[in-house]
C-alpha cells in the first residue's frame, strides 16, 4: 500500500480529490441540502469585493452624471436670465418629469404605493454558473430577508430569493429555465404557470387548455396560486399564442426587466392585490339611427326582443321565482336545501299554453 | 556582515516572496472569479469568457505539479460552485481534472511556447465544457444542451484571450 502511495503519489492524490467531491455531490443530492459553510466563505470572500467595486461604480457615475448635469444648469441658468418666465416655467416642469424618470426614485415612490412591505437593493454580481440567470443582491439576512421571497421591479416580477447569506442574498430570475410562478390573464382570467426560457426578456405561460382564450397583447398578472408573488403583480403581456396538441403555447415580453435591472425591491411582506381591469380594447360600434317610419312598407318593424336576452333557461328560472314568491321559499339558493327541480309544477303555476296557429 | 548572518537572512527572504507569491495567486484566482460575477453584468458576452478556467491551466501549466494543480483546480472550482446555483463539486471536479491533465501536460513539454498555449487552452476549454455537460448529465439528471459548433468557437475565443493573459502573467512572474 505505501509502495502504492508513492510511486503513484499524484494519482492517488487526484482520485482522493476528486472522491471527496464526488461524496460530497452525493450527500448533497441525497440530502437535498446545501452545505452552506463553504457556500458561506466563498460569498464572504468574493461579495464583499464586489460590493466595494458597485459602489464605486455608482460613485463614479453619480459623480459624472452630477457634473454634467450641473454644467447644464449653469448654462440652463445663463439662458433662463435673458429669456421670459413662460421658459422657466417650461424648464422646471421639465425638470420635473427628468426626476421623476430617475430610476432610484420612481423605485422609491413605488416602494411608498405598494401595498406590501418591500426592502431596496442592488445587484451586485452574476452567478458563475452555466447559462447562469441568477445574481446576488446587496441584501441579506441582516435585513430580514429570507429564502423564497419574491424580488420585483416597479414594472413586474424580477425573480425570488433563493439563498441567504448575512450581507447578501443569491436571486433566481424570472429568466431562468427552472423558474415558475402562478398567473392570470387580466381579461379572460384565464390561470396558468409562468416559466423562464433561459434567456433574457420573454419567457412562456404553461397549463392554458386549447379551449380558453387568451389573445396577443392580452396581460398577465400574478395569481397569488404560489404562495410566493403577491396576487395582482403584471409579469408581461403576450406576444404569441399558438395551438398545441393539449395546451395552448403562449409567449409574454417581460415587464420586470424594461428598464433594466440594478435596483430591485424584495417583498418582505406581501398583500395581494386585484387584477388591474382591462382598458376597453376598442370603441364601440357606432351605430346610425334606425330608418324612419315609411307607410308604404306598413307597420314599422319591432325588434324582437329589446330587453335582457331571454333563453329557456331564465324562463324556467323566473317562473320558480314566482313559485318561490307564492310558497315563501327561496328556489336555487343554497342553505335551505336545494331546490327539487324535477317536482312536477302546479298546474296554476304553468304558463298558459298558447294555442298553436295553423 | 558576516556570512552566518546573510545565511540566516536569505530563507526569510525566500519564504517572505514565496508568502507573497501565494498571496498573489490567491489573489489572482479571487479576482477570476470576480471578474465572472461583476463584469459580466454589465457586457453579457463576457459570461463565456471563463478567466478561472484560463488561471487554472496557466498555473498549473507553471508549478508543473499535478497534485498542486489538482488542488488549485478544486480550490478555483469549489469557489465558483459557491457563486452559483448548482451542487458544490460539478466546476470543482471538472477544474481538478484540468488542472491535474494541464500540470502532466507542462512535465512532457515546454509550456512557453504561446501556440502551444492556445492549443492547450482551447482543448481545455473544450474539454471542461464537454466533462461538464457530461457529468450534469450523467450525475444530475439535468437537460443541458452541448452545441458542439459554439463550445469550439468559444474554445478558440478563450484560448486566444488566455494567450494573452499568459503574457501578463508571466510578467507578473508569479509562479508559486
Amino acid at each position: 500500500m505505501e509502495f502504492f502511495l508513492s510511486r503513484y503519489r499524484n494519482l492517488s492524490v487526484l482520485v482522493a480529490v476528486i472522491l471527496a467531491q464526488l461524496v460530497l455531490l452525493a450527500y448533497q443530492v441525497r440530502t437535498n441540502g446545501d452545505v452552506r459553510l463553504i457556500r458561506v466563505w466563498a460569498v464572504g470572500a468574493v461579495m464583499p469585493l464586489a460590493r466595494v467595486i458597485e459602489g464605486g461604480r455608482i460613485s463614479v457615475s453619480h459623480f459624472f452624471s452630477d457634473y454634467f448635469v450641473l454644467l447644464d444648469v449653469r448654462e440652463e441658468n445663463k439662458r433662463l436670465k435673458s429669456e421670459l418666465d413662460r421658459v422657466k416655467m417650461d424648464n422646471q416642469y421639465l425638470r420635473a418629469e427628468l426626476s421623476t424618470a430617475d430610476r432610484a426614485k420612481s423605485l422609491a415612490i413605488f416602494q411608498a404605493h405598494s401595498p406590501s412591505k418591500t426592502v431596496g437593493a442592488h445587484i451586485i454580481g452574476n452567478d458563475t454558473g452555466v447559462g447562469a440567470k441568477d445574481v446576488f443582491i446587496d441584501r441579506g439576512s441582516s435585513s430580514g430577508i429570507e429564502p423564497g421571497m419574491a424580488v420585483i421591479t416597479p414594472d413586474g416580477i424580477a425573480g425570488k430569493v433563493t439563498k441567504v447569506f448575512s450581507g447578501q442574498s443569491q436571486v433566481m430570475l424570472v429568466t431562468d429555465g427552472t423558474f415558475a410562478a402562478g398567473v392570470i390573464s387580466q381579461t379572460n382570467r384565464v390561470h396558468g404557470v409562468f416559466r423562464g426560457q433561459g434567456f433574457e426578456g420573454s419567457g412562456r405561460i404553461e397549463h392554458v387548455q386549447n379551449e380558453q382564450k387568451v389573445d396577443p397583447g392580452e396581460w398577465f398578472y400574478t395569481s397569488g396560486d404560489d404562495r410566493i408573488f403577491p396576487k395582482g403583480l403584471p409579469v408581461g403581456e403576450v406576444t404569441a399564442v399558438h395551438q398545441g396538441k393539449t395546451e395552448k403555447e403562449i409567449y409574454i415580453s417581460l415587464s420586470g426587466f424594461k428598464n433594466g435591472l440594478e435596483e430591485v425591491l424584495i417583498i418582505v411582506e406581501g398583500v395581494h392585490a386585484p387584477i388591474p381591469s382591462a382598458a376597453a380594447s376598442a370603441d364601440p360600434p357606432r351605430l346610425l339611427p334606425p330608418p324612419p317610419f315609411d307607410p308604404a312598407d306598413g307597420a314599422p318593424v319591432q325588434p324582437l326582443q329589446t330587453g335582457p336576452i331571454s333563453t329557456d333557461a331564465d324562463r324556467v328560472k323566473e317562473q320558480y321565482r314566482k313559485l318561490g314568491v307564492q310558497e315563501g321559499h327561496p328556489y336555487g339558493e343554497r342553505g335551505n336545501g336545494a331546490p327539487n327541480y324535477n317536482t312536477p309544477l302546479k298546474q296554476d303555476a304553468r304558463p298558459e299554453a298558447k294555442p298553436e296557429k295553423p | 556582515m558576516s556570512g552566518f548572518s546573510q545565511q540566516y537572512r536569505e530563507p526569510l527572504r525566500k519564504e517572505r516572496s514565496s508568502m507573497l507569491n501565494v498571496a498573489v495567486i490567491a489573489g489572482i484566482a479571487l479576482l477570476s472569479i470576480l471578474f465572472r460575477v461583476y463584469v459580466s453584468r454589465f457586457v453579457p458576452y463576457l459570461q463565456y469568457l471563463e478567466l478561472p478556467l484560463l488561471v487554472t491551466v496557466y498555473f498549473s501549466l507553471m508549478w508543473r505539479s499535478p497534485i498542486a494543480g489538482a488542488l488549485f483546480g478544486a480550490t478555483v472550482g469549489l469557489a465558483q460552485d459557491s457563486l452559483s446555483h448548482h451542487l458544490l463539486g460539478m466546476f470543482g471536479i471538472v477544474k481538478t481534472l484540468v488542472g491535474y491533465f494541464a500540470a502532466s501536460v507542462s512535465l512532457r513539454v515546454d509550456v512557453g511556447n504561446p501556440l502551444l498555449r492556445l492549443v492547450l487552452g482551447f482543448f481545455f476549454f473544450f474539454f471542461h465544457q464537454l466533462l461538464y455537460w457530461v457529468m450534469a448529465r450523467a450525475m444530475l439528471g439535468e437537460a443541458l444542451d452541448f452545441e458542439v459548433p459554439q463550445a469550439l468557437v468559444l474554445a478558440m475565443l478563450n484560448a486566444i484571450v488566455g494567450v494573452f493573459l499568459y503574457q501578463l502573467l508571466d510578467r507578473l512572474k508569479v509562479t508559486g
